[in-house]
């Protein structure tokens, strides 16, 4: 049992010896808690260490086996979410609680007492534009929700809790799905409505952001505080670490420096629809070499999903792609797996393994049909278990045995088992999507060092991901999409974290499709509201110096756009080698109307 | 073969078709799919059946039918709800269980008469040409409670608060429940409701829109074709209007067909060749494949389908869906 460090003056919310148990798990041990009026209160914690199950107390959805709840002062017993709800309490989750074919006035209104019968959306929809007016949230009350994007659904989300008059708002993991700038966005929303009297829980694992947004801190391992409202004054990013993972974690990764081998994928015109019928890519070319990590950046839902899918051969498209002088567009997974794929899905348990099956079976999915696990019709389990406990220890795979059912894993072993399998096959190409999403800091490390080595063997990367300072550290370039279309290229070395986010909220365009591994001069950034000129020149000076080989100038009228105000800056990429042919022989108006 | 006629009766017929339909599509709009919707029919027809006939009462009957659907659809939900089994496994029983008891309590019913529920014609409405021959003349009353339920359920699902926690529920159960909506009590009363109205159906085959009881041949699998066409009317209850109308025209007309009739001039072959006639029984449940397979094309353009939740048993806890 832990005291608080120091008493305030009046807590909003006081936890103390909080315990809950599931069957078999311990996930709050005696946690004590308290949240002060007005301030941002982080809650740190690797996946599983208990943030998520202390917080679903506080708002009602599980009931502690002991443990007394006071909420300004007054002591509370919540037997289902309303009850937390009428106490000033909600919650933001992870995963958007939220109707998809509704309205954003529709899911505000469910589970309210008014109105009594009668929908009358009309009069809510006012009340609900001039709620989100008061807090600075921009948001059409009569779109629905599958038309909103991530960071507008979020906002829905804080309304609906704010609509129901909540002073005290869980906020669980909420830049996990945003672009950088929409996060900033949301932190400076949140820091707006600390400061009107609202009590912030921000629950993260991201130790950059709790620093930029939070008061104080509690860090959760293993169902135990470890820290307990500390000021976030004179912590170190590797304190935090190590308080919330229990050892010390490093924080620079083995990335070395290798040239780029042969092209190992090349990308020509790929198209392809989504599962709504709608244009998913549109004419997406890109090329991949040995040894190179290829990251995408992308808000979710911008066109990576169905690019990992065409590749590896789970969705029809129009476009060539080639691989290893074959074509595996619209070919079978199978086909593109003989080529040397590897495929590390974004949905672990849906399309990376299945979960009823053992530890064993999940790993020889693969290869089941060679030796020495087949011979001809007969599958060799002694062979297969062998090269399962092999794996198991080479990945370091946490089970009780290699007939432990997939499902039973915890997120990063489960992850760690898909790596086993992909990578053990010795891959020419590994397409990772998100591979380190939702995983601990510990396991993350693991993952990024394993794709790390796979690099220096050789073997070509394309790591989609949704976390820019994943990408950063990993990738060779980053190719930015946005609606579908890579909206430029560049290089991470050089290049600030928020001009691609600009890129990645279609602000900003350059970059081009298949350059070598040498990002264009940079054509001017978003912001730049006067003498791109001389920021052209400039960059292009420092782009030179990077590479030993310095690009030839492109003619200037194709680099780069007339200046424009700062909100209104859009820029055309400029055109790409193929563009550059297919104008010469088809004339100037060739792709008249076909880009924006 | 008369148009008019084919059309009227194909609205009276259809009538019960729609009953149904709406029923299930309250029950599948919370996420409960309910298979057993013939076994419902059947037992409510026979629950009116019986009643009607030792009580004399129509109004007894009709309520006989509904508490028993609702009573065999709470079966359903306790199997389902309570103890989360897979909802097409306990709808197919509950379809046998239904049928079995129908027929069990039914001995002996065959070929009595019976109260029923009267026929009337609508002042005023009635005298619109051509519709008012059609919609408003002699039909019988649950026929006209038709006409009312379609716009009644469609105001209540998607223009009232109990209705958008009901969709709410069937598409994310999970949103819904942490904002204060009970899962399960939404769950139990819409199943219950559609147990309700599936008894009603039968009750409007028995004792009012074609009296009689004549065993399993009082439904003859219009339970079936009222699950269909739920898909095929996209959860939606003016789209089993016009889905529940059709197929009861159809039926008529199929029926006609069987008729001594001249076809095109030559001797109608449903008439004398009576094997031909088996393909023409045939014809109802064929079109419901054709439609189920439109209607799930649709619903696959269309973002508005299936409620996301339907079949899922809700677990608190279990994030997502």
């Amino acid at each position: 049992m832990t005291l608080p460090t120091s008493i305030p003056e009046s807590p909003a919310v006081e936890m103390q010896d909080i315990v809950l148990r599931f069957p078999g798990v311990l996930a709050n041990d005696h946690v004590s808690f308290t949240l002060n009026k007005g301030e941002i209160h982080a809650l740190l914690g690797e996946n599983g260490a208990g943030k998520s199950s202390l917080m679903n107390v506080l708002t009602g959805l599980y009931k502690p086996q002991s443990g007394t709840i006071r909420v300004n002062s007054k002591k509370v017993v919540f037997n289902s979410p309303k009850d937390a709800i009428l106490s000033g309490i909600g919650m933001i989750h992870q995963h958007f609680m939220l109707v998809p074919n509704q309205s954003v006035t529709e899911n505000i209104l469910i589970g309210l007492d008014e109105p009594r019968f009668t929908l009358n959306l009309k009069k809510y929809d006012e009340k609900v534009r001039e709620l989100a007016a008061q807090f600075g949230l921009n948001i059409d009350p009569t779109a629905k929700i599958w038309q909103l994007s991530v960071g507008e659904q979020q906002r829905v989300e804080i309304l609906k809790i704010l609509y129901r008059g909540a002073n005290i708002l869980v906020l669980d993991e909420p830049t996990a799905v945003l672009a950088p700038q929409e996060a900033d966005e949301l932190i400076l929303t949140l820091r707006g409505m600390a400061a009107q009297g609202k009590s912030i829980v921000f629950i993260s694992h991201k130790l950059n952001e709790v620093r930029a947004v939070a008061d104080r801190l509690t860090i959760l391992r293993k169902g135990k505080t470890t820290a307990e409202g500390v000021p976030l004054e004179g912590l170190t990013k590797e304190k935090l670490a190590s308080l919330m993972v229990g050892r010390e974690v490093l924080f620079n990764l083995k990335k070395c420096d290798q040239e780029a081998g042969d092209t190992v994928l090349m990308l020509e015109d790929v198209s392809a629809m989504n599962n709504k019928d709608l244009p998913a890519l549109k004419n997406v070319s890109l090329c991949l070499k040995e040894g190179e990590i290829l990251g995408i950046a992308g808000v979710a839902g911008n066109g990576q999903s169905e690019l990992v899918e065409v590749i590896t051969g789970m969705r029809t498209c129009t476009g060539r792609i080639w691989m290893g002088g074959k074509n595996i567009a619209n070919k079978t997974p199978q086909f593109s797996i003989e080529q040397g794929l590897a495929h590390i899905p974004e949905d672990r348990v849906g399309v990376g393994t299945a979960p009823n099956l053992s530890i064993t079976k999940n790993v020889i999915m693969k290869n089941f049909e060679h030796e020495p696990i087949s011979h001809r019709w007969r599958l060799d389990y002694t062979a297969a278990n062998n090269q399962a406990k092999k794996l198991r220890e080479q990945y370091d795979i946490q089970s009780p045995s290699v007939e432990t059912q997939a499902r039973k894993l915890s997120g990063g072993n489960l992850q760690k088992l898909i790596l086993a399998r992909e990578l053990s096959s010795q891959p020419r190409l590994v397409v990772a999507m998100q591979p380190t999403r939702g995983l601990d800091v510990g396991a993350i490390e693991g993952v990024q060092q394993l794709l790390l080595n796979q690099r220096e063997q050789g073997c070509a990367i394309l790591l989609v991901s949704e976390d820019l300072d994943e990408l950063m550290d990993l990738s060779d370039r980053i190719a930015v999409m946005y609606e579908g279309e890579i909206v430029g290229i560049v290089n991470p070395k050089v290049t600030d974290i928020n001009t691609i986010g600009l890129m990645m909220t279609g602000m900003a365009r350059r970059g081009t499709a298949c350059d070598d591994g040498v990002f264009p001069p940079e054509a001017g950034q978003a912001d730049a509201d006067a003498g791109a000129q001389t920021g052209e020149t400039d960059e292009a000076a420092q782009a030179d110096a990077e590479t030993a080989t310095p690009e030839p100038p492109a003619p200037p009228e194709e680099e780069i756009e007339p200046a424009m105000p700062a909100e209104e800056a859009e820029y055309l990429p400029p055109e790409t080698e193929k563009e550059r042919i297919l104008r010469k022989v088809r004339g100037p108006d060739w792709n008249k109307g076909g880009r924006p | 073969m008369n148009l008019d006629v084919i059309l009227r009766a194909g609205i009276s017929t259809g009538t019960i078709l729609l009953i149904a339909a709406i029923g299930e599509i309250l029950s599948e709009r919370s996420g409960i799919q309910n298979l057993g919707v013939e076994g419902m029919m059947l037992f409510g027809a026979m629950a009116a059946f019986k009643v009607s006939y030792e009580s004399g009462s129509v109004i007894l009957a009709l309520l006989a039918a509904i508490g028993a659907g609702g009573l065999l659809s709470l079966a359903h939900a306790l199997v389902t709800i309570h103890f989360q089994a897979d909802q097409t496994v306990s709808g197919l029983s509950l379809t046998f269980l239904g049928t079995g008891l129908a027929l069990v309590l039914g001995e002996g019913l065959t070929g009595l008469n019976t109260p029923t529920v009267p026929n009337a014609t609508i002042p005023l409405l009635s005298l619109i040409p051509w519709v008012g021959k059609i919609f408003f003349t002699d039909q019988n009353l649950l026929v006209y409670f038709g006409y009312l339920l379609i716009p009644a359920s469609w105001y209540f699902i998607f223009k009232t608060k109990p209705g958008l926690h009901l969709r709410a529920v069937g598409e994310n159960p999970a949103a819904a429940d942490t904002l204060g909506v009970n899962i399960y009590r939404t769950r139990y009363l819409y199943t219950f409701i559609g147990g309700c109205m599936a008894g009603l159906a039968g009750a409007s085959i028995s004792v009012a829109i074609s009296p009689g009881w004549y065993s399993n041949l009082t439904t003859s699998g219009q339970g079936w074709i009222a699950v269909a066409l739920v898909i095929f009317a996209q959860w939606n209850p003016t789209g089993a209007a016009v889905g529940g109308y059709l197929f009861g025209m159809l039926r008529r007309f199929m029926l006609d067909l069987q008729g001594p009739t001249m076809l095109l001039g030559y001797k109608n072959p449903f008439f004398y060749d009576h094997n031909l006639v088996f393909f023409l029984q045939m014809t109802p449940f064929v079109l419901t494949i054709i439609a189920l397979l439109w209607g799930s094309a649709r619903a696959r353009r269309k973002r508005l389908g299936a409620p996301a939740a339907l079949g899922v048993p809700y677990v608190r806890g279990e994030r997502g869906l």
